[in-house]
């Protein structure tokens, strides 16, 4: 088996074809680095990463005699890397047959504070106002691996900032350390390639064309890729410090893509979503749409309290007549339940028995499933059209859970009925759940003429034309504010638990299932994943998944 | 953790001797004390009619910096709220007005509630611009909990007040502050 050794720590790597940053990290040593990211070009240009390589024959190490770039050099059987941590390496293990004279890790040390001090030379000390401090690299490995005071005597650069360089994003240009990783990222991944450096040396910066700004639908990425503060999101900018920030791991419900997230909130206040890498979902990026598009959960149009028609006007409803609202529904002869595709997987298969509980006819029908476009494939060429191989998908449909409520659907009445087919028959009584961050697509989704049924109860997030006729309005909770299941376009169905806390008023749609089918107590989504598993074999492996804690990694098998 | 039982030293009073139980000696003995205090020189101020003069690091009431443009010299960093074991600072951040050519972001309120303070001076200390400091102003009255919760414009007039009064808290005194504890020589 082909071996490594990272400071003296043997790892085999078997067939993989790996960089020294990439075997480190799995010997658990990291290499600090800046220009170098997975899923971009290896460019060798911020000289972080240098390492001491050499390589074990016959039970002789011959070491190189200069420092190297760790993440532009491959490694193969026998490679020896040596990083500037070594005198921290684990004193268990054996060492390695040196030379005599070598000293490990002395040459790359000196080497990663000479970096970093050409880093430091122009930039600026701007960490108290700079929304990355907390999680800049540039202050840690400052910190780490740097010296403690700067010999520059020269006035620094202060180019000036470029706040017009895309509307959602601001560059503080000083800071920028030319890594270059936004620059590859808008011409490798979006492909739109509005990003450059101009100018040569120390006046190098990096700008857009003039008259073409940074506006594409993927632009939000190369804020998370700066690993200093220079590209900064003007929806972020100033309204938190990093450390404030809870941070939990998510599922985006902007498009059935599934992309999976960091949410990051504090005080149960989303601020900020960021791409959690998960080659089994998205890759390592996100779009702008799902990036920014949580303002919803904050809306103050939304609605966060149940209410009931009476006489034409909107009253307050109290939870305790929900039973009542249960008779009603269950007495009614033709009732409908729809299962819209924001809920979750727990959610539906909650609801949808609790509904057939009370009413044996009840038909259970999918909820409209907005579309917008078509499938958006990145990169782009330069006239837009999209190039092989694709990078990233950002999908038409956009709802993140159509599949996992079908699959629901399909086993409690073993056919999926679609919204429009159901709402243009008479009915009697129709309980519909929603979640939609926008009415578009339930506006869309209703006839003209619909004559609306006797009993309404409307669950959602914001008034619609649907809602407008309901007897019962009652509040929905957003995607941050559950935990569940949801299983994007490709069939991958993705855990997650809870970011932030509901409105206080607002009762989740899992404990509505409980509340509905007579079950007593708090739901759990243990509770109801260890039914699902029971009822439907593609869920066994959500049975298993105990509840999470926030923050750990869920990632299910394929539905 | 419990104490381990060798850690645990029993002492016993010492048993009273006959002149001990008269108690007459450690009476004579308290009234010396009373009595020549009568008789030394008075140390009772009359507070409120006599003020006394703090030392400038006393650590009252907290006042904002002005720089020299007369613009608040708090650049909205968060790391005196950070800091804050009483969670009593309250900020809000925005980008600098456009003519701030120099300043990026600044304090759009800055709110401190002056009765959950607990006067530690941490925050003073946190501050990478010395934009917040505790001065000597301890006296501090209000009809109402909200009169105590100082904003930005409160907080700045206490730096107008102090400065014009000649009690600039100890940093803006010294400049580079020694020793946190030193008294330093004044002007
Ligand atoms: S980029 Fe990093 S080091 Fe530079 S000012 Fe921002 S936080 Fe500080
Ligand atoms: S703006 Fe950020 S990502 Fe782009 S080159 Fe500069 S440091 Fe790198
Ligand atoms: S003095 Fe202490 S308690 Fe008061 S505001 Fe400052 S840090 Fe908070
Ligand atoms: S530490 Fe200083 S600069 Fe930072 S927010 Fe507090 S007062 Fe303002
Ligand atoms: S990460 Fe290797 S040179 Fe930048």
């Amino acid at each position: 088996m082909p071996t490594v050794y990272v400071n003296d720590k043997p790892v085999e790597i078997g067939t993989e074809k790996l960089n020294c940053v990439q075997v480190a990290a799995k010997a658990g040593v990291e290499i600090p680095h800046y220009c170098y990211h997975p899923a971009l070009s290896v460019v060798a240009s911020c000289r972080m990463c240098l390492i001491e390589m050499g390589d074990l024959k016959d039970g002789k190490v011959t070491m190189q005699p200069k420092v190297l770039p760790g993440c532009q050099t491959p490694v193969k059987d026998g490679s020896v890397i040596v990083t500037g941590d070594y005198a921290k390496r684990d004193a268990a293990t054996k060492a390695l047959p040196y030379d005599a004279a070598y000293k490990p890790g002395e040459k790359t040390q000196k080497a990663q504070a000479d970096t970093l001090e050409g880093l430091l030379l122009n930039h600026p000390l701007d960490c108290p106002v700079c929304d990355k401090a907390g999680e800049c690299k540039l202050q840690d490995y400052s910190f780490q691996y740097g010296h403690g005071e700067s010999r520059m005597v020269d006035t620094k650069n202060t180019p000036a900032n470029k706040p017009e360089i895309s509307s959602k994003i601001t560059l503080f240009t000083d800071r920028c350390i030319l890594c270059t990783r936004c620059v590859r990222f808008t011409r490798e991944i979006s492909g739109t390639s509005e990003l450059q450096v101009v100018g040569r040396g120390h006046h190098e910066e990096i700008d857009v064309f003039p008259g073409y700004p940074l506006e594409n639908k993927l632009s939000g990425n190369v804020v998370d890729l700066c690993p200093v503060g220079a590209l900064g999101s003007k929806d972020f900018l100033y309204t938190q410090r990093v450390w404030y920030l809870k941070t939990t791991d998510n599922v985006c419900a902007g498009c059935s893509t599934g992309c999976s997230i960091h949410t990051d909130a504090n005080k149960d206040i989303v601020y900020r979503l960021r791409p959690r890498p998960n080659p089994a979902a998205q890759g390592d990026f996100m779009c702008d749409e799902g990036r920014w598009g949580y303002h919803y959960t904050n809306s103050p149009d939304r609605i966060t309290r149940p209410l009931s028609r009476e006489n034409g006007a909107l009253r307050p409803f109290d939870w305790a007549g929900l039973a009542k609202l249960k008779e009603s529904f269950g007495a009614a002869k033709k009732a409908v339940a729809v299962l819209s595709p924001f809920l979750t997987v727990e959610e539906a298969y909650r609801l949808g028995t609790a509904f057939q509980s009370i009413h044996k006819d009840v038909r259970l029908v999918l909820g409209p499933v907005p579309v917008v476009g078509e499938d958006d494939l990145y990169p782009k060429d330069v006239k837009g059209r999209a190039v092989t191989p694709t990078k990233f998908i950002i999908h038409a449909e956009k709802c993140p859970n159509r599949r996992g409520v079908e699959s629901v659907l399909q086993k409690l009445q073993g056919e999926v009925i679609a919204f429009a087919s159901a709402v243009n028959q008479p009915m009697d009584a129709l309980w519909f759940t929603g979640g939609y961050p926008n009415a578009d697509a339930v506006n869309a989704a209703m006839p003209d003429n619909w004559t609306a049924a006797k009993l309404l109860v409307v669950q959602d997030l914001f008034h619609s034309k649907l809602m407008k006729a309901a007897t019962t309005i009652l509040p929905a909770t957003t995607a941050f504010e559950k935990d569940g299941t949801f299983v994007n376009h490709s069939g991958l169905a993705q855990s997650f638990v809870k970011a932030i806390k509901a409105p206080v008023e607002v009762r989740s749609e899992l404990q509505l299932g409980y509340d509905l089918a007579g079950k007593k107590g708090l739901a759990t989504v243990a509770a109801v994943r260890k039914d699902l598993a029971k009822e439907m074999p593609q869920y066994a492996s959500l049975e298993v998944v105990a509840p999470a804690k926030a923050g750990s990694r869920l990632e299910l098998a394929t539905v | 953790m419990p104490i381990a039982a060798s850690d645990i030293k029993w002492v016993e009073a010492p048993k009273l001797g006959f002149l001990g139980q008269l108690y007459l000696p450690i009476v004579y003995d308290g009234l010396k004390t009373t009595v020549s205090h009568i008789f030394s020189k008075k140390r009772t101020e009359s507070y409120p009619e006599q003020e006394p003069t703090l030392p400038p690091n006393y650590r009252g009431v907290h006042r904002l910096n002005r720089d020299d443009q007369d613009r608040v010299k708090c650049v909205a960093c968060y790391m005196c709220a950070t800091a804050c074991p009483a969670h009593c600072i309250d900020i809000v951040a925005a980008p600098a007005p456009a003519s701030w050519t120099d300043r990026e972001k600044y304090p759009e309120t800055f709110v401190i509630d002056e009765l959950r303070c607990i006067y530690c001076g941490m925050c003073e200390e946190a501050c990478p611009v010395d934009a917040i400091e505790l001065t000597t102003l301890y006296d501090l009255t209000g009809l109402s909990r909200e009169q105590l919760i100082f904003d930005k414009e409160k907080l700045l007039s206490v730096f107008d007040i102090t400065t014009k009064a000649g009690t600039d808290p100890v940093r803006s005194r010294s400049g580079a502050l020694g020793p946190a504890s030193e008294r330093p020589v004044t002007a």
